[in-house]
């Protein structure tokens, strides 16, 4: 296929969904039918143009596509940003581009991304009923009869699939926020999805938050951050003079912006620009929206957590990784920010994970771990893995959510066969023993929890993981304490990872049904059960492409088709910026083949199952029985359970400071106090006078006029007629008046009329 | 001679509203019809303007006096320099189109009006021709006349046709804010007048003149500060939001629409323009206050209860971000400006037709008894939620295309080097500049998404709402113009950008020729290796 033809593609791959969402909105959003019919056409393009586009990608030579690894690059003119500077000559105009471009690091998103999002998309039909009453079961939204809130489920998920689209393909900072920001509102009006939803919660049930509010939170969070980012793209403009990446970092676009702004500016770009990741990928301390954005209809949840949204911050972060890089030189501390944030993040929220009893929930922190597992690795400069590990988590993960969606619409189903609306259905402690009940679900969720867990050699979370181990522990040995660091806190949260999965898998799976929902559960219907058998087969065998080519000590030849794929993305700039001593990273050099990260990796994925089946698949849970952690742990337990009372801190912290700031402060007493206080003292000040004047004026002139008063008293009694007593008439002729008084004067001095009125006088 | 088309836009409104009080009184529905034919007239004749000055845009060095088209000159008082002088550039091409799009909405918000109606439209194409007047006058003293006669339809609207609650407090401050601030403008004009070896009003000649900078010094703020009084600068600002909840919809609408850009338009055109150096050495005070307006606009909104407030102090923290990019001090902050004041003027002309929409069928703007009109106001709700995405700034509409050019320019100020008012230099401070307004965004989104979901989210009571109408047809048609517009500049800003642009180019000519007859301009910012000392500025 030609150049140009792909490169056209490459543009098209987010129109179908673009154009799907103002079509069901303006005109097909009566017809529930033709609204996903769209929707399926619109991502089944996309997938199509991507996958040809990937296609072609891969069938190029890997050490041709280094050197050129930009490829189906075009732009178009979009913003008028000024004129040239003078030394440019000064007679044109610069430009904001808008374009797209594929690499490598873009085309394995293309596999994923419309992949993904198909799956959920059919997924969707079946998670909202199609084809059964409205109205009459739970899960579907309960607002009467003619909504046409199914259609537009499917056109908001296509336009957050259009969006991640954007921006996967865009080639400068600039279209890639378009995308992110689109993502965003997305998100708030999906999670926000059943916006008349409100929880009459009892005690000892999961708390919740309503939807709406829900979805405020997750808009608010990541728009903090966001706006950060916002500063990070204005300073990159700045400093490079571009938005687009590839013209940014070369060799020649580095030192044109430390000669512009220093090392210290480009130290603060990634971190500006990283913040946004941080609200983007819910990286503490800007994490607290992501377990509450499980308010959403699941495939929401799964189209968040799997393929948009939070990868979309990863994949940010990947993009300018040359920034981080070159960073790093001067101001280690970025690395240990970026890296901290991430190690940190992932344990805390595995730590969480353990003590949650909502089956979303533990799903919800489990994803903010895995993207602190992927933030710590390019924290230690390992670009390769945590692109990988973006890949099979997104693939695992919509496995993971998409499962527990099914569970949840089996208990569903079980709670409006038993009429029983007030048990939880997404509560882990009231099910049990569906193992039987929904056989296709519970495969696939063994196999993505498994995959989560990082099982050896079978599971693709396995190799992604012993990936992100080997790295951090390959810095370690040469000379950066930050590996090692990171490789201990990464492998406590892996061995806790596999823990809570287990733990998980044994309370929604295993012993007898707990009540009477679980009871009478069963198995989803093909629309939903599809996708899972389909995603639980990349879960597997998408781990087999990024075996080391070192495995075992043994030399496997080039095996590993993800590291020497993804890395052409960055090879030739940063071995340029390596060489000339702006990075210290050399993306050239071996990693050599350490039995640690190994051990590693197999000690924590096979202890924590191991411990898991010890605590809770051994002797599955009784009915009515606590959580064996909660004798064990007591008071830690209480702490883990409610999230180590971050959302309490932040209430504290943040929220109540502001509205006192806002309300108090700025608005009772500046606003109304000091800048309406002066105004209203001087008004009583000029009326004081007044006042004192209209008393010498009575007194004293007023006496001696008494009798020319007299006379227009009679005047004006004679012209009462003129007069209607309605201020707004005597003020509109004034006007009119003065209005034709202009006129007249106009008219006047252009007919040269002035020399006749001199002669009047 | 040329067809007189800035004429025909700003005078023909106040002949129709001759006409309109000429109709007997049992004839008083005549008056919309008439009213909305003035209001298209005006539209396609702006229309006709924009479009063609945007086919050929001057070139970029070119004098302001150049770049005027349509110029129409007519003698008016010879001997004291006073001329009827109209014409427009870009950025007032661009702000009379402004005003046509927000008057025609304004008609046709009040399109059932029957509190008596012939006074109502006369008085609004009264305040309408004020506001072109103002944008099309080359003339100073046309422009100062203008200026007064729209100020004074708004006291008369607000006191007839307002809130009864406030609407006489409401209506004296505005007034009262507004001609003390032009009084002030027009004393420091005249003192400026008598300085000049040929006395004049026309604009052309001041926009060459180059006043001592002593002068200009003392001069610029009472020059600046009368008009930018209009624009809601803090701490002036206060007449704005108290107008905004007591007038009448269509009032608010123009009011907030295009009469506070009026005054930025104005502050700008007639003070920074005439006075660059005074610029050069004042606006680094300056963008202190509008730094207050945009944080502290934004803060006292998110803790109102009545929607008319809300979007007021909204106002007010938006303004401040045009008054921002003036004190940039640079092109792309100027520009950013610009379309800040398009994209706002619709904005909030969208806004406040939407809360009036409101009101009228639940007699209520309070957001806490307000719930689920989502329901019934669908097509309000999403106008609302699209209006508040531009406030926020969400890239694809228009706020955008405005805000990033505003912040871009405020990082390229930072690379100016000199001592203005108070020592202040530019290269120590813009950038936290910056980096504190940035919150005001968060803040914006904070009150936008909670009044979205009070008003329009939630349970709908339909025995509490028991006096919701449908929405009309021509209620749907101005709101989804105002979207439309928001969207295309949004999606595609050529359409406004080198238009505004060329308009503002005139003005960075005169500043920059300040800036380097006052410093020595350092472009490239000190760049320290280690990343806390760079943020420290060493």
């Amino acid at each position: 296929m030609s150049e140009e033809t792909l490169t056209l593609m490459t543009w098209l791959i987010p129109a179908g969904p673009l154009l799907v969402f103002f079509i069901i909105t303006l005109f097909t959003n009566r017809n529930r039918t033709l609204s996903w019919t769209l929707a399926w056409a619109g991502v089944i393009a996309s997938l199509v143009l991507s996958w040809t586009v990937v296609a072609n990608m891969v069938g190029l030579d890997v050490h041709e596509l280094a050197h050129h690894p930009v490829q189906y690059a075009s732009s178009i003119d979009w913003l008028p940003f000024g004129p040239c500077p003078p030394q440019e000559g000064g007679n044109c105009t610069l430009w904001l581009d808008m374009g797209v471009a594929v690499d490598a690091l873009t085309a394995i998103m293309l596999f994923m991304v419309p992949l993904a999002v198909f799956m959920i998309f059919v997924y969707s039909v079946g998670y909202h009923n199609y084809g059964q009453p409205r109205g009459m079961i739970k899960g579907v939204p309960n607002h009467g009869q003619e909504d046409p809130l199914f259609s537009r489920f499917f056109a908001l998920m296509s336009l957050f699939a259009g969006a991640m689209l954007v921006l996967v393909v865009a080639d400068n900072l600039l279209l890639l926020f378009v995308g992110w920001e689109i993502m965003g509102f997305c998100s708030y009006a999906l999670i926000g999805f059943w916006y008349a939803r409100d929880y009459h919660l009892q005690p000892g049930d999961i708390p919740h938050i309503p939807p709406r509010q829900a979805a405020r939170k997750a808009f608010m969070t990541t728009r903090i951050a966001d706006v950060v980012m916002l500063l990070g793209i204005v300073l990159f403009y700045r400093s490079f003079g571009t938005l687009n990446f590839n013209e940014a970092f070369t060799l020649h676009g580095f030192e044109h912006a430390i000669a512009g702004i220093g090392l210290g500016g480009i130290a603060l770009m990634p971190l500006l620009l990283f913040t946004g990741t941080v609200g983007k990928s819910a990286q503490w301390p800007l994490h607290a929206w992501l377990p509450d954005a499980m308010e959403g209809p699941t495939p929401v949840s799964a189209t968040i957590h799997a393929a948009a949204m939070v990868s979309a911050g990863i994949y940010m972060l990947l993009r300018i990784f040359p920034l981080v890089a070159v960073s790093l030189e001067n101001n280690p501390e970025v690395g240990w920010i970026i890296a901290g944030i991430g190690a940190f993040t992932a344990l805390m929220a595995a730590t969480i994970a353990v003590a949650q009893n909502d089956v979303k929930g533990v799903l919800a922190y489990s994803t903010i771990s895995q993207l602190g597992f992927m933030i710590a690795a390019i924290g230690v400069g390992g670009y390769i893995a945590a692109a990988f590990h973006l890949i099979t988590h997104a693939f695992f993960k919509a496995l993971l959510f998409l499962s527990s969606g099914s569970v949840i619409h089996g208990m569903e189903h079980g709670a409006m066969h038993v009429h029983d609306h007030h048990t939880d259905p997404q509560d882990m402690r009231y099910m049990g023993g569906l193992r039987h009940k929904m056989p296709v679900t519970f495969w696939a969720f063994l196999i993505g929890g498994m995959a989560l867990s990082g099982l050896p050699f079978i599971t693709a979370g396995f190799w992604s993981k012993d990936e992100i181990f080997a790295h951090a522990y390959h810095e370690f040995t040469h000379g950066n304490p930050l590996g090692l660091v990171v490789l201990v806190m990464l492998g406590l949260a892996a061995f806790l990872t596999a823990f809570y999965t287990t733990r998980q898998l044994a309370m929604t799976f295993a012993g007898k049904p707990r009540t009477p929902l679980a009871e009478h559960a069963h198995e989803s219907n093909k629309f939903m059960t599809v996708p899972l058998v389909i995603l639980a087969f990349f879960a597997i065998v998408l781990g087999w492409l990024g075996i080391p080519d070192h495995f075992l000590g043994q030399d496997l030849g080039q095996i590993n088709f993800v590291h020497h794929f993804v890395l052409t993305t960055i090879e030739e700039p940063m071995i340029e910026l390596h060489e000339a001593g702006l990075t210290p990273i050399d993306v050239h050099e071996e990693i050599t083949w350490s039995w640690v990260p190994l051990i590693t990796s197999l000690v924590v994925a096979l202890g924590g199952i191991g411990a898991g089946w010890l605590v809770y698949g051994r002797k599955p849970l009784q009915k009515e029985q606590p959580d064996p952690l909660i004798r064990a742990f007591g008071p830690l337990h209480t702490f883990l359970n409610r999230k180590w009372y971050w959302d309490e801190l932040y209430h504290v912290l943040f929220y109540r400071p502001t509205v006192w700031f806002s309300e108090t402060f700025a608005s009772e007493w500046v606003d109304k106090g000091v800048v309406d206080g002066t105004l209203h003292a001087i008004a009583n000040i000029v009326y004081a006078i007044g006042r004192y004047c209209k008393r010498f004026e009575e007194v004293v002139i007023s006496g001696g006029v008494d009798k020319i008063k007299d006379g227009f008293l009679y005047f004006a009694r004679e012209s009462r007629l003129l007069q209607s007593g309605r201020i707004q008439e005597y003020v509109l002729y004034s006007g009119l008046i003065a209005v034709a008084l202009a006129f007249m004067m106009l008219f006047v001095s252009i007919y040269g009329g002035m020399e006749w009125l001199r002669g009047l006088f | 001679m040329e067809f007189p088309f800035l004429s025909i836009i700003a005078l023909s409104p106040i002949v129709t509203a001759v006409i309109i009080l000429l109709l007997p009184k049992e004839r008083g529905e005549n008056a919309r019809m008439l009213a909305l034919a003035a209001m298209i007239l005006g539209l396609l004749l702006s229309l006709y303007v924009y479009f063609s000055y945007n086919a050929a845009l001057p070139p970029a060095d070119a004098l302001w006096g150049d770049t005027l088209a349509y110029l129409e000159e007519y003698a008016w008082i010879p001997s004291v320099g006073i001329n009827y002088i109209v014409g427009v550039d870009g950025l007032s091409a661009t702000l009379v189109l402004l005003t046509s799009i927000v008057g025609l909405g304004g008609v046709l918000i009040s399109w059932s009006i029957d509190d008596r109606p012939r006074e109502f439209f006369a008085f609004f194409m009264l305040l309408v021709a004020g506001v072109q007047g103002v944008f099309v006058a080359v003339d100073a003293f046309l422009l100062f006349f203008f200026y007064e006669l729209a100020v004074l339809p708004m006291y008369v609207m607000i006191v007839i046709w307002g809130w009864k609650q406030t609407r006489e407090y409401a209506a004296m401050k505005l007034t009262l804010y507004l001609l003390i601030g032009s009084f002030v403008s027009f004393i420091a004009f005249l003192v400026l007048y008598f300085q000049l070896p040929q006395p004049t009003f026309d604009l052309r000649v001041w926009a060459e003149a180059n006043f001592p900078f002593d002068t200009q010094m003392v001069t610029f703020l009472p020059l600046f500060f009368g008009f930018a009084v209009l624009a809601g600068t803090f701490p002036f600002h206060n007449w704005s939001p108290d107008g905004h909840v007591a007038a009448p919809t269509a009032v608010s609408m123009i009011h907030a629409g295009v009469l506070m850009k009026l005054g930025a338009y104005a502050s700008m055109r007639v003070g920074i323009q005439i006075l660059p150096e005074g610029a050069v050495y004042w606006m680094p005070f300056v963008i202190l206050l509008t730094l207050i307006n945009v944080v502290y606009g934004s803060l006292i909104a998110m803790r109102q209860r009545d929607m008319k407030y809300l979007i007021g102090y909204s106002s007010v923290s938006h303004m401040g971000l045009v008054a921002m990019g003036f004190a940039t001090l640079n092109l792309k902050g100027y520009t950013g400006a610009g379309v800040q004041m398009v994209s706002h003027g619709v904005m909030t002309a969208l806004f406040f037709s939407v809360v009036g929409m409101i009101y009228d069928r639940a007699h209520t703007r309070d957001m806490d008894q307000l719930s689920g009109m989502n329901k019934v106001l669908s097509w309000g709700a999403v106008a609302f939620v699209i209006g508040g995405l531009v406030s926020m700034g969400m890239p694809g509409l228009s706020g955008f295309i405005a805000e990033f050019p505003i912040f871009v320019g405020l990082w390229e100020g930072n690379g100016i080097n000199f001592s203005g008012a108070f020592g202040l230099n530019p290269g120590n401070y813009y950038r936290w500049i910056a980096i504190i307004s940035v919150p005001a965004i968060v803040i914006t989104a904070g009150y936008i998404l909670r009044a979205v979901g009070s008003v329009f989210f939630g349970e709908y009571d339909a025995e509490k709402w028991h006096d919701m109408r449908p929405i009309l047809p021509i209620d749907k048609l101005t709101l989804a113009m105002f979207v439309a517009i928001l969207v295309i500049i949004g999606v595609y800003p050529q359409i406004i950008v080198p238009m505004v642009e060329s308009g503002m180019t005139p003005v960075i000519h005169r500043l920059n020729e300040a800036q380097q007859a006052m410093t020595i301009l350092d472009t490239v910012q000190a760049g320290a290796s280690n990343l806390l000392l760079w943020l420290g500025g060493a």
